[in-house]
């Protein structure tokens, strides 16, 4: 019995005990004083905010006290999909939004596995080193930054023009201004994501391939298969679960195109396919004062994400993969 | 042996266990892979070379690989700037106490939820990991933080972030893979929660708690977002990258007349806004590109646990 009595802090005894929960809660006070402060701060923090999508539904009229603000219901929501001027800036914001998160979705995904596939085929390990560390390098700037590099690249005297000329594709006198055709963002926004992110990416990948058993090579070495073979027969079967999990959980990403690469190479030349969601909310919300608006439209992206999200940690589960939260 | 000096002279496709297939095969990857590090490499070459070149010089173009009349002008100059020493105080001052905030915190958190006695483990970890799911949006955002008084405020960089859901993900998975025994026997010394959590838990995270920190540290350094959006009005709140983008912007557009400092240096004649925005570029990306090669084995492991168990 007194042994017991010293032990009562330790779990396996606790369990067999039917103490109440606020014993319990009394006992574990140092864990509650641990957490709960932080639990606080995340209701203050990210729940508050959830509680202000009110606004979307209100004509909200700032330094009017909440009850006294005018409910419209759906309203603003109706504006965003039907009215002649909204509308089509927002639906040409969604396309944006979808296009930009897609083409990075695939570029992302093929160019990290190419990368991780090639880096695997490295026998020397000091270059395979050198080539790891440079290739994260992008993801460790701002994109700020980033955009500076980009803009300084594809300038009129910049380096990708100076090389169109050298090889003779293009004359002097008949410099592309890049960041100035809007039909060309896309695949600049995707190029670049690729630059700074290619490296990053690759690290999930190559830790799945280092797992794949050596013993697998070996024998098919025997049979005859040649590097190219065993690259596509064993390495890329290997790393499938993982490419599966990756896949499902940036389905659940679609409406997360990103924001500041949108924001800092999108100048008015090339709007039409620059702007998306979050550029919308920004522009109507903080610049034009339409809260309203701006909050519908946020609100809009997150329920989406949301239902996203929840259909690809269904279709996880459904495959036999883990929960993926 | 002989083989290990292959690339750089070419010999005859003789040596044992590989075919010539397979030499073609090397030399594809060989190239590709260098083309990539030059294609990630070359322009912070180019801006490092420029930065270190004589503005008046660098208007004429040509310069790639290394500086054609070195100068440390156009540094002195950014330097003597009042307002880029300011932000690059703050910068600093972000990213020290947020990291410092933002690991104690998470780990502290992690800890709690990684105790199976806890009673309140679920409703802890659930409430944080809603959050991945729903967010508030920009303009919620926006009117908590004015409406808590934290506009023009230093600490609106440091109290929204403090916790971020993977960061407290991956220090859960590393503490349960803690030995029990290590924790058992603290406790039978009679280390409450707190005292175990600081000298045992807390030295034994290390390798994850780098990770975080790096994580953390890069977040804060690298955003702009946050000095625009609530302390742009306040010169004295500014951030390097928030300087940046200002450069970056006034060169964007065609309007100059209130492009501040890269201006005024401008009339000078001793530095050009292409030279001021090179070397702005430099000072607000090298102490990250200098921290993260010391990390790597960290980060690389913390993503592994992280990305694919999430």
């Amino acid at each position: 019995m007194e042994k017991s009595a010293t032990l009562t802090t330790s779990s396996s005894t606790l369990e067999n005990k039917p103490t109440s929960f606020f014993k319990k809660l009394l006992q574990q006070r140092m864990l509650v004083l641990m957490s709960v402060p932080f639990v606080i701060w995340l209701f203050i923090f990210k729940y508050v905010p959830i509680w202000g999508w009110t606004i979307a539904f209100q004509d909200y009229q700032p330094g009017v006290s909440f009850k006294d603000q005018e409910w419209v219901g759906f309203k603003h929501f109706k504006i965003l999909f039907t009215d002649e001027t909204f509308a089509e800036q927002f639906l040409r914001s969604v396309r944006n939004t979808l296009a930009m998160s897609g083409i990075n979705l695939v570029l992302g995904f093929v160019s990290a596995i190419i990368l991780a596939l090639l880096l695997n085929e490295v026998k020397k390990v000091a270059f395979k080193r050198t080539v790891q560390t440079v290739s994260y390098l992008p993801h460790f700037i701002s994109w700020v930054v980033a955009a500076g590099i980009i803009q300084t690249t594809l300038a009129t005297d910049g380096v990708i023009n100076e090389l169109l000329k050298w090889t003779g594709v293009i004359d002097a006198g008949q410099e592309i201004l890049f960041l100035g055709k809007a039909n060309w963002f896309w695949g600049i926004f995707g190029a670049s994501t690729v630059w700074k992110d290619i490296g990053w990416n690759t690290i999930v990948y190559l830790a799945a391939m280092s797992s794949i058993d050596p013993s697998q090579y070996e024998a098919a070495e025997m049979d005859g298969a040649g590097r190219l073979k065993r690259m596509w027969h064993i390495t890329l079967p290997g790393i499938k679960p993982v490419i599966i999990v990756l896949l499902i959980m940036n389905i659940g990403y679609l409406m997360e195109s990103g924001f500041e690469p949108q924001y800092l190479l999108g100048n008015p030349m090339n709007v039409d396919y620059s702007e998306n969601i979050d550029i919308f909310v920004l522009k109507y919300g903080l610049q034009q004062f339409n809260f309203p608006l701006a909050t519908a439209a946020g609100m809009f992206k997150t329920v989406v994400s949301f239902i996203l999200l929840f259909a690809a940690n269904n279709i996880a589960k459904r495959m036999g993969q883990d929960r993926l939260f | 042996m002989a083989n290990l000096a292959s690339a750089s002279k070419p010999r005859k496709f003789s040596s044992r266990n590989s075919s010539l297939g397979d030499k073609i095969f090397d030399i594809c990857i060989y190239t590709a892979l260098t083309l990539l590090m030059i294609v990630t490499l070359y322009p912070f070459i180019n801006t490092l070379a420029v930065s270190f070149n004589a503005a008046v010089d660098s208007m004429k173009g040509g310069i790639h690989l290394w500086p054609r009349q070195f100068s440390v002008e156009n540094y002195k100059f950014v330097f003597a700037e009042n307002t880029v020493y300011n932000a690059a105080m703050i910068s600093v001052l972000r990213s020290v106490i947020g990291t410092f905030v933002t690991v104690f915190a998470s780990a502290m958190v992690a800890y709690t939820i990684s105790r199976p006695e806890y009673v309140l483990k679920k409703f802890v970890t659930i409430a944080f990991i809603i959050t991945m799911y729903i967010n508030g949006g920009l303009i919620p955002n926006f009117l908590l933080i004015r409406d808590l008084g934290l506009l023009d405020n230093f600490w609106v960089y440091i109290l929204p972030g403090i916790i971020g859901v993977f960061n407290l993900i991956i220090i859960r998975s590393f503490i349960e893979q803690l030995p029990d025994s290590i924790l058992e026997s603290a406790r039978i010394d009679g280390a409450g929660d707190f005292r175990t959590f600081v000298n045992i838990v807390l030295p034994l995270c290390t390798p994850v708690l780098a990770t975080v920190a790096l994580f953390s540290t890069v977040s804060q350094w690298n955003s702009w977002f946050d000095v625009f959006l609530y302390n742009s009005s306040n010169e004295h709140l500014s951030t390097l990258q928030y300087e940046l983008q200002k450069i970056l912007q006034n060169s964007n557009t065609t309007s100059s007349a209130e492009s501040g400092f890269a201006n005024s240096g401008a009339e000078a004649m001793k530095v050009s806004p292409l030279s001021i925005r090179a070397t702005m570029t430099i000072v607000a990306s090298v102490p990250m590109i200098v921290i993260y090669p010391f990390l790597q084995k960290y980060f690389v492991k913390g993503m592994t646990v992280g990305g694919v168990k999430g």
